[in-house]
């Protein structure tokens, strides 16, 4: 079945085939994918216009066309020609969240995203069916799932992450085992203590009316154009919750929301006996985590973060004169999701190509010295098309063991971004590595191969002219040496 | 070439009597057809491997001889020459045409080429399986040219017959086995005899003929040195012995000059020819013989009176130039740290040089110093007949038996160091005992021949050639025949040369008849040298046929019913390799499998058998010696894809990685310190067994050599080691396995990719781990020597 599927899946890679009506999302996403044959099948059958077309018919159309070919077409998530995500699957603890948190949803779906909401712990449960994915992301409204429903378990969820899909937890202080376990094994540790609550008494949400100062407003946003868009957010985001950490070593995680200094985790109700474990800004509000396949995850200690009563509500930041009519939850969760998703932020590179200076045509080998020049192509997805990637900080090294030469690329503004060399003074086999990973992004590592010759025998410099006296003498040496024999010989 | 001489030699020294002409006309059609068997022998018993197993190239080094010369054949001589190959030692790419001896190669392509243009349409394979014992024919035929120069057709067919099947030589050239040795010794034992040729004829041309045979060995192996050793060990040998004469210069003097000239012209020893230590000797030689031949000079035109003034003038000046120059000398090599020589070459003079300083060189099997058995093993009988060659090369001392004499001399020493160089003393044990033994059948037929008049030397053996089928009533003729037949080619070419062979002690008629053995005597030791000989050949065949041909490629086991069981695993992953991975994957193994993994299965490797990079071998060592982390980490900055580890235990193979590993263990160590090799072992012993080191049971060597081997046969017993593994039960983290051959004798495994997220800290056990991972994070920068 893949290796069928594959060939058409190439062939369909154009888009000119959109098909004519839009019953939903999901059959614009097979016609998508399902290519020309599929199309032949489902929408060219009824001879007159599409728009005659009865309901009935289509609804015909659409069955055929999932049982025919949707599993194995339908279910790659971000394909590398639209990397957004179609399909989302949102579990929750009660089917009371979703008009609770119906802002966040309706702008997910507005964005054209299909939902599709199931209690965690329902039965029926499954994120994938004959081994493809049914959906491209996952949310996790259930921070007090002790267990999920059907075949899900925790990795189900990391075998999803690890297969390029995106996710958001969201915990908060109920929070299970369950959802801690996924939380770390995506590197993620929330605080240990199942009662610790994050409390700042310097950084609270004044228009608070109980004083434990459990409900902050975290201003602490992490300076990223790419993840959390180009506006500013100025109201600090309203926050409710349980703390978590991040382990410096781990290169994948970034806190977008965290602590202030003056923030600590431990349990509002109970005197602190001891100095809490995690304090100031080691705390994490809110993490992403990029993997290494460029799977996205979000990870929240707070689920009202995204609630609508936090996204209205006016927000005053204690000891801080302004005074703001609506939080900057919705913004904050709005843009953090777009990033999620893949709207923002992806990259693509390719096209890797090189070439002697002088020449057309891509050498399979060089010689050491040769000038040459390189180019490769880059592109962002902006959530519906490819643009060019313009940025001055793209550069390739020629590398064998280390970089030997490290050089910064020049664009021109339309996704080509090139450079020239000349080839050090070292055979080897060496590689064009293209190593760009920049924060929000994701990480571009491209590498090509190419072997460096020394000089042929006959590349050299045939006379040299420092060793021209040496030449001098031998010749001098052989006239003599045969003079003296004539003379030896014949002189008697 | 030796046959038409000869069978001209014939006609000339019968002087007038028919009879006698037609005699040694018909010895010489006789020693024509013997050399022709020799050959055929020389050629057809090397065939076992062929005809056992199968026509493949054996072993490791043949097999990238073998890719060189696919290449070259496809690709012609300065593709070739200006080869770089970027499949073997990656990163850093081989320039072939600049490190490899093209002799072997440049054979084999122009016998490929030629057979191809006569419409032969052999493969290149089959030309390099064939190649060695061609050569080796060739080599025989060259010995007798040799021994016949030093003492006549008899002792050069005893030597050539004896060259043909000699067991050390067998192991070098079997059908198959396409080393640069299988050349090489012929090209070895040429020189030789050209330079013998020279030495005795004094002819320009054969001077020339020794610059360019002298050439051809530069071209096919790093043992020429050998010869630009002996050769003026030899000229000074002459010299102090007071033989010095203009015969001697012709045959030294063209040889230096041309020699070096041309060995030059190697890519892979140009300006070493003059540059290193193992060419110093032939210039300071060089330099002697014509202060010498000046001195002859002067003394010629001199008065004796004068010529003493003279003499004690030069003396005084030219010590103390000598002194001054050779002061100078000294100063220049002892500032390089290894005095100007290479690696090998100081093993070769300090036998323990290599395994305090360069475990590398010190790791190869054939680099160790022989145990005694294998003399016999090797040469047999010979190592016995030896002694008395060098008596009879006394009996009369001549420039030519003195070079005999100081080649098995050298020979025995070198071969002494390394087992390796056994290679060159079978030739010259050849020369010699062929030179013993005819020298005994030649007075023991005579003994006889001299009491029985009534029969004709029946019972004497074909060695004895011309000299026994004379009639045995007229000694004296015999005599003089066999002076003649003697000292022939020396007399043809130059007359002047005639007092020097008068001198030469020739016993008188009385003294033969006195040398003259008992009858009975004579015929047992006869039937008693015809028994040695039987002996020698029955161990001949033998080493033949079951100890040398195997190609070790594929390998046989005699199975309890008698039935043969054949073990194909390399090929199996080899083929594996080729058929299941990338073209551009990087395959790491111990450098032993390199050349084979190039050549059959077309994936580039780390390191290989030209051990040319110290570091990068040691790098490898260094991985395969470290946890599996440490390890990944390592072959990922490689770029390496595929590990390939050969294991024996299962089934007792007991050339396996394990049993080299603590060379990797030294080898990794001389140049990554963290390496120890006291951590690897309890209390001196190597082993694997429940009592080994944590650190031997941790590296990835032992994980990756027994991985799942407990499933086998439930307890994990290993068949080489003779004891149960250690830790039996363990997986891999960073490595898993993608192919196991059938008799478990190669595994690969494939490195896993870096893990897609970065786990958080759970529990308080594993925060433990995570914290000592990261805290080993910050010393490896230290450690891992890619980072």
């Amino acid at each position: 079945n893949e290796q069928l599927a594959i060939p058409q899946l190439r062939q369909s890679s154009y888009r000119h085939e959109t098909p004519p009506t839009n019953p939903s999302r999901r059959c614009l996403h097979l016609g998508y994918f399902g290519g020309k044959r599929l199309h032949k099948i489902s929408w060219s059958a009824p001879k007159p216009s599409p728009l005659t077309r009865s309901a009935p018919m289509a609804k015909l159309a659409i069955f055929f066309t999932l049982t025919l070919s949707l599993l194995p077409f339908l279910s790659h998530s971000f394909s590398p020609d639209t990397p957004t995500d179609r399909r989302i699957l949102v579990l929750l603890d009660d089917f009371s969240l979703k008009s609770s948190h119906s802002i966040f949803f309706t702008s997910l779906k507005s964005r054209g995203f299909d939902l599709d909401f199931k209690l965690a712990d329902d039965p029926k449960l499954s994120l994938q069916r004959y081994g493809q994915y049914l959906y491209d992301g996952l949310i996790l409204f259930a921070p007090s799932v002790e267990r999920f429903g059907g075949a899900l378990d925790v990795a189900a969820v990391l075998d999803f992450v690890d297969s390029g899909h995106d996710l958001i937890v969201a915990a908060d202080t109920t929070a299970s085992d369950l959802i801690k376990s996924v939380a770390t094994e995506c590197g993620v540790d929330f605080d240990e203590d199942p009662s610790a609550m994050v409390i700042d008494h310097q950084g609270y949400a004044v228009s608070d009316v109980d004083g434990d100062h459990t409900l902050i407003a975290a201003d602490e946003l992490i300076r990223s154009d790419v993840i959390l868009g180009k506006t500013k957010i100025e109201a600090p985001v309203l926050f409710k919750g349980i703390a978590h950490s991040l382990n410096a070593a781990n290169t994948l995680a970034l806190k977008v929301l965290s602590g202030s200094p003056s923030a600590y985790s431990a349990n509002p109700s109970a005197k602190l006996s001891s100095p809490p474990s995690l304090t100031g800004s080691a705390i994490s509000l809110v993490s992403v985590v990029q993997a290494r396949n460029n799977a996205r995850i979000m990870i929240s200690g707070s689920l009202d973060l995204f609630s609508n009563r936090y996204m209205k509500s006016s927000v005053q930041k204690a000891g801080s004169p302004s005074k703001y009519e609506k939080s900057g939850n919705e913004q904050f969760v709005t843009e953090v999701s777009k990033w999620l998703f893949h709207e923002r932020g992806h990259l693509k590179a390719g096209n890797l190509r090189h070439l002697k200076v002088g020449e057309t045509g891509e050498p399979a080998m060089y010689r050491i010295k040769d000038d040459l020049e390189f180019y490769v192509d880059i592109f962002e997805w902006s959530g519906n098309s490819w643009e060019p990637y313009v940025a001055d900080d793209v550069q390739v090294q020629f590398y064998m063991m280390s970089p030997y030469v490290l050089k910064t690329l020049s664009t021109d503004k339309k996704g080509l971004y090139h450079t020239s060399f000349k080839v050090p003074d070292v055979y080897g086999v060496f590689q064009f590595k293209v190593e760009y990973q920049k924060l929000g992004y994701t990480s571009l590592s491209l590498s090509k191969q190419i072997p460096v010759r020394p000089f042929r025998h006959n590349e050299y410099e045939r006379f040299i002219p420092t060793a021209f006296p040496y030449y001098g003498a031998s010749f001098t040496t052989m006239a003599g040496f045969f003079i003296f024999s004539v003379v030896y010989l014949y002189n008697k | 070439m030796a046959s038409p001489e000869s069978t001209i030699n014939g006609p000339t020294k019968a002087a007038g009597a028919d009879s006698k002409s037609l005699r040694n006309a018909f010895g010489g059609v006789i020693a024509f057809i013997i050399l022709v068997l020799i050959g055929v022998l020389a050629f057809s018993i090397r065939l076992f491997s062929v005809i056992k197993y199968e026509s493949v190239i054996h072993e490791f080094d043949p097999y990238f001889n073998y890719r060189v010369t696919q290449f070259l054949s496809k690709n012609g001589i300065y593709d070739f020459w200006n080869w770089f190959d970027d499949r073997t030692w990656y990163p850093l790419g081989r320039v072939i045409g600049g490190t490899v001896y093209p002799g072997l190669t440049l054979t084999a392509g122009t016998i490929w080429k030629v057979v191809n243009s006569l419409n032969i349409p052999l493969s290149v394979e089959t030309v390099c399986v064939f190649t060695a014992p061609i050569f080796s024919a060739f080599a025989s035929w060259a010995a007798y040219l040799l021994t016949k120069e030093v003492k006549g057709p008899g002792a050069g067919l005893t030597a050539a017959a004896l060259l043909a099947m000699v067991p050390s030589y067998i192991s070098r050239s079997v059908a198959g086995s396409y080393d640069n040795e299988a050349v090489a010794i012929f090209a070895l034992v040429f020189t030789f005899y050209l330079y013998i040729k020279t030495l005795n004829t004094g002819s320009l041309f054969y001077a020339t003929l020794n610059a360019l045979a002298y050439f051809y060995m530069v071209c096919s192996w790093g043992g020429y040195t050998f010869i630009i050793n002996l050769i003026p060990m030899h000229v000074l040998l002459c010299i102090v012995t007071g033989r010095y004469s203009s015969r001697l210069y012709i045959a030294y003097a063209p040889l230096v000059v041309l020699g070096t000239l041309l060995a030059a012209l190697v890519p892979v020893v140009g300006f070493n020819a003059v540059l290193t230590s193992e060419h110093f000797a032939s210039f300071l030689v060089f330099i002697i013989i014509h202060v010498v031949a000046l001195a002859y000079y002067i003394k010629g035109i001199l008065s004796p009176k004068m010529f003493k003034v003279a003499v004690t003038l030069v003396v005084s000046v030219g010590l103390a130039v000598c002194c001054a120059v050779i002061a100078i000398l000294i100063a220049v090599v002892a500032s390089s740290p290894t005095k100007g020589w290479s690696g090998r070459s100081l093993t070769l003079l300090d036998p323990t040089y290599a395994s305090k300083y360069i475990p590398i060189i010190a790791s190869v099997s054939e680099h160790q110093p022989p145990t005694w058995p294998s003399y016999f093993m090797d040469i047999n009988v010979l190592a016995f007949l030896v002694p008395a060659g060098i008596i009879a090369c006394f009996m009369p001392l001549s420039d030519s038996s003195s070079f005999v004499i100081l080649y098995i001399v050298t020979s025995v020493y070198f071969s002494g160091v390394m087992v390796r160089l056994m290679l060159v003393l079978a030739p010259a044990a050849c020369i010699l005992s062929g030179i013993a033994l005819s020298e005994a059948f030649n007075v023991l037929t005579r003994s006889i021949k001299f009491q029985l008049p009534g029969i004709a030397g029946n019972s004497t053996s074909e060695e004895n050639g011309s000299s026994s089928v004379v009639a045995p009533s007229d000694v004296s003729k015999t005599e003089k025949t066999e002076e003649v037949a003697k000292e022939k080619p020396v007399k043809k070419n130059r007359k002047k040369e005639k007092e020097n062979v008068e001198k030469k002690p020739t016993p008188s008629k009385t003294e033969r008849r006195l040398l003259v053995l008992p009858l009975e005597a004579s015929v047992i030791a006869v039937l008693l040298l015809v028994l040695l000989g039987a002996f020698y050949v029955v161990h001949c065949v033998w080493a033949a046929a079951e100890a040398y041909s195997a190609p070790s490629i594929v390998l046989t086991s005699q199975s309890n019913d008698g039935g043969l069981h054949v073990f194909d695993d390399f090929r199996e992953a080899y083929s594996w390799l080729s058929h299941n991975t990338d073209v551009d994957d990087k395959v790491a193994s111990w450098w032993d499998y390199g050349y084979q993994t190039t050549a059959m299965a077309n994936r580039t490797v780390l390191v290989d058998n030209n051990t040319w990079n110290n570091t990068h071998i040691a790098t490898v060592g260094t991985a395969m010696s470290s946890p599996e982390k440490q390890a990944w980490e390592i072959f990922h900055s490689l770029d390496v894809k595929y590990v390939l580890v050969v294991f024996g235990g299962l089934v007792g193979y007991p050339s396996d990685d394990i049993n080299k590993f603590l060379w990797m263990v030294r080898i990794g160590g001389g140049e990554f310190p963290h390496i120890k090799e006291p951590d690897y072992l309890r209390d001196g012993q190597y082993r694997i067994d429940a009592q080994a080191t944590p650190t031997m049971l941790n590296c990835l060597m032992y994980k990756l050599s027994y991985f799942r081997f407990v499933e086998t046969d439930g307890k994990g017993f290993d068949r080489v080691r003779r004891t149960e593994i250690g830790k039996k039960h363990f997986k891999l983290t960073h490595f898993e396995e993608v192919f196991t051959t059938h008799h478990w004798m190669v595994r690969i495994y494939k490195l896993k990719p870096p893990r897609n997220r970065i786990r958080g800290k759970t529990k308080k056990s594993k925060s433990s781990v995570r914290r000592s991972v990261s805290s080993k994070r910050d010393v490896k920068g230290k450690r891992n020597p890619w980072h």
